[in-house]
């Protein structure tokens, strides 16, 4: 099969036009605006691990949205990076700056070496070779003792930042989420609208012409894959300080998938899709908390309903209205 | 008895058996996979939530029924067929002239929610499915003991597995399917009604999972989440393997349990990776797999 033609996105690659650039400016205002504000209406714990699930979210449309790279295996680097800040943070005593960065160091790691592998093969096989390294970490991971197995680390202090701020006032750490979550949106942004981002959708159009133009396209997958790999380090390392636990639900499939639904909800290849995806999802399974087992029942209706009616995800779908 | 390496050969033979049996799995759920992505392109996802419930239908017809191993040895791949081919009608033919990333994406969702339903009327312990009586027992083989159920299960995978290579590659029938899957629209105007064809592959392949279902039942416990723990390690088999060979995914399947039931002998920590670990060695070594063509 021809590997060329990639309809998983839909947003037109051409020169950005300046209706596209206002609704990006109103957009970011817009969503500044209400994690401002939410957390005086609704639970800012809840609101925060969303954030941190947005930025995971964001990070894995880095490389399907932008590079066509379907990951199935983001929990890998999530997962590791949480019990790595988690134990930075609780066993070594590190302040939770110090803490995240370990965890993202360890994602940056795993990003290099897993997405060396993986992109040795392409679309169909890309996707089950981050699957099966994901597994095999999560194995590893049930199998360490630091992990602490099916306990996870829990209690994991959240200290102080910088040894100065208190984090263990809730809006003093919703300020910190808040602030790492932006940075991670607009360092993504950013590496979208650069000459690295372009290259990155040229080779997602066409690789073999990608190639032929002199691009060395496994090069820029790679660092793609690590970018995205570290960024969801980002969003693990800052869930485990936040949440004060990291757990084997981090790092097993069922959370590669969940990362997959958020995007796909919100809509691949759009900025602000995982976003609203994530804030979604989440909210549906905040919502739903009681009817157990059947989250998982309505998550593969969500995952069909998508795949068959609305590919382009909410934010790909309201883009495309005002398109017309 | 006597030792091997220091290793008393009753053990040894026993997980190089239990190598065996899982390699069975691998190898006709690997098949299977391998079938389907010939004709239809998807990778199917859904594939061990099938095999979950080739196991459930045979639990469930014990249970409600009271049909036994052998005639569930046919129902429940039948039943279970007929369920893949009306995913086939109702969502899968929508996807054709997409990415396979959505072929793949639907099949999870369709697993999401088949692994959903059993849990929550079956919850997620296992459940027993009693041996027929019949397949009791086993054979002193002098340095080790076959258990009879055993023997089977291995014999009729081989069987089964290298009937399909028989009927892909050496008949008219299998020359038509590979001949679709080459070139659709060719064969479609030679009169050959092609959809039709791809609808029965998809159905062929499910119940190919959904057989080796109901023989791991009364190995295996019956458990909702018996499938999406093997089909995870069945892709780095696919991945190993390579998809552009029947006889290079059926090697491979069998040969890989081996390989892992000789880690749980010699170095049992590693058991649960030692598939993934040969994977990455493979994408290092041979990036196209070992019997995959270069795409």
């Amino acid at each position: 099969m021809d590997t060329t033609t990639s309809p998983v996105m839909t947003g037109s690659s051409a020169a950005p036009s300046m209706l596209r650039r206002n609704g990006e400016t109103i957009g970011f205002v817009v969503m500044v605006a209400a994690l401002i504000v939410a957390p005086f209406f609704t639970y800012p714990l809840f609101l925060m691990q969303a954030m941190c699930f947005a930025l995971f979210a964001c990070a894995f449309n880095l490389l399907i949205g932008y590079g066509g790279l379907l990951s199935f295996g983001h929990a890998l680097y999530f997962g590791w990076a949480s019990y790595l800040a988690a134990h930075a943070a609780k066993l070594w005593g590190f302040t939770p700056e110090l803490a995240i960065l370990t965890g993202t160091a360890t994602a940056a790691f795993f990003g290099l070496l897993a997405g060396s592998l993986a992109i040795r093969r392409q679309g169909i096989y890309f996707a089950m070779i981050t699957l099966a390294l994901a597994q095999m970490m999560y194995f590893v991971a049930l199998r360490m003792r630091f992990t602490g197995g099916e306990d996870g680390i829990q209690a994991v202090p959240r200290g102080r930042l910088f040894g100065v701020i208190d984090l263990n006032n809730e809006m003093t750490m919703y300020v910190v989420v808040f602030v790492i979550f932006i940075a991670g949106f607009l360092l993504i942004y950013r590496i979208i609208h650069s000459p690295f981002g372009e290259v990155l959708k040229a080779i997602r159009e066409n690789e073999p012409r990608a190639v032929s133009l002199g691009y060395k396209t496994d090069r820029y997958k790679l660092i793609a894959f690590m970018l995205s790999a570290t960024l969801a380090g980002v969003a693990g390392s800052t869930k485990a300080i936040t949440m004060q636990i990291a757990s084997l639900t981090d790092v097993n499939w069922p959370m590669s998938g969940e990362v997959v639904l958020m995007t796909l909800v919100g809509g691949l290849g759009t900025i602000f899709g995982p976003v609203v995806g994530a804030f979604v999802i989440l909210f549906m399974q905040f919502k739903l908390s009681v009817v157990g087992e059947w989250v998982l029942v309505i998550q593969g209706l969500i995952f069909v309903t998508c795949v068959l009616l609305f590919r382009r995800g909410i934010v790909g779908e309201i883009a495309a209205l005002f398109k017309r | 008895m006597f030792t091997i390496f220091g290793i008393p050969s009753a053990a040894l033979f026993g997980q190089l058996l239990i190598g065996l049996i899982n390699g069975s799995f691998y190898a006709l759920l690997s098949l299977g996979l391998a079938v389907i992505f010939g004709m239809l392109n998807i990778i199917n996802f859904a594939h061990g939530a099938q095999y979950m419930l080739g196991a459930v239908a045979a639990f469930l017809l014990l249970q409600w029924t009271g049909i036994g191993y052998w005639p569930a040895l046919i129902i429940a791949p039948l039943i279970v067929g007929a369920f893949g081919i009306v995913i086939e009608r109702t969502l899968l033919q929508w996807l054709y002239k997409l990415d396979h990333l959505y072929g793949l994406l639907l099949t999870f969702g369709v697993a999401l929610i088949v692994e959903g339903i059993a849990r929550n009327y079956l919850g997620s312990a296992g459940l027993p499915y009693v041996l027929p009586d019949s397949l009791r027992g086993g054979q002193n083989l002098g340095f080790m003991f076959l258990p009879n159920y055993r023997a089977w299960v291995i014999g009729v995978s081989l069987v089964i597995c290298f009937g399909t290579w028989f009927a892909i590659e050496r008949t008219r029938l299998g020359a038509y399917l590979r001949a679709a899957t080459e070139n659709p629209t060719l064969v479609r105007a030679f009169g050959i009604n092609v959809p039709v064809m791809i609808t029965l592959t998809y159905g062929f392949g499910v119940a190919l999972a959904a057989f080796a279902g109901v023989m791991a039942a009364p190995i295996y416990n019956v458990s909702p989440q018996m499938g999406s723990e093997l089909i995870i390690v069945v892709f780095a088999v696919v991945v190993i393997g390579g998809m552009g060979s029947i006889l290079g995914a059926i090697l491979t399947g069998f040969g890989l349990g081996v390989i892992e039931g000789l880690t749980k002998v010699f170095f049992p920590e590693a058991s649960n990776t030692v598939i993934f670990v040969i994977m990455a060695i493979v994408l290092l070594v041979r990036p196209a797999g070992l019997f995959g063509r270069r795409a």
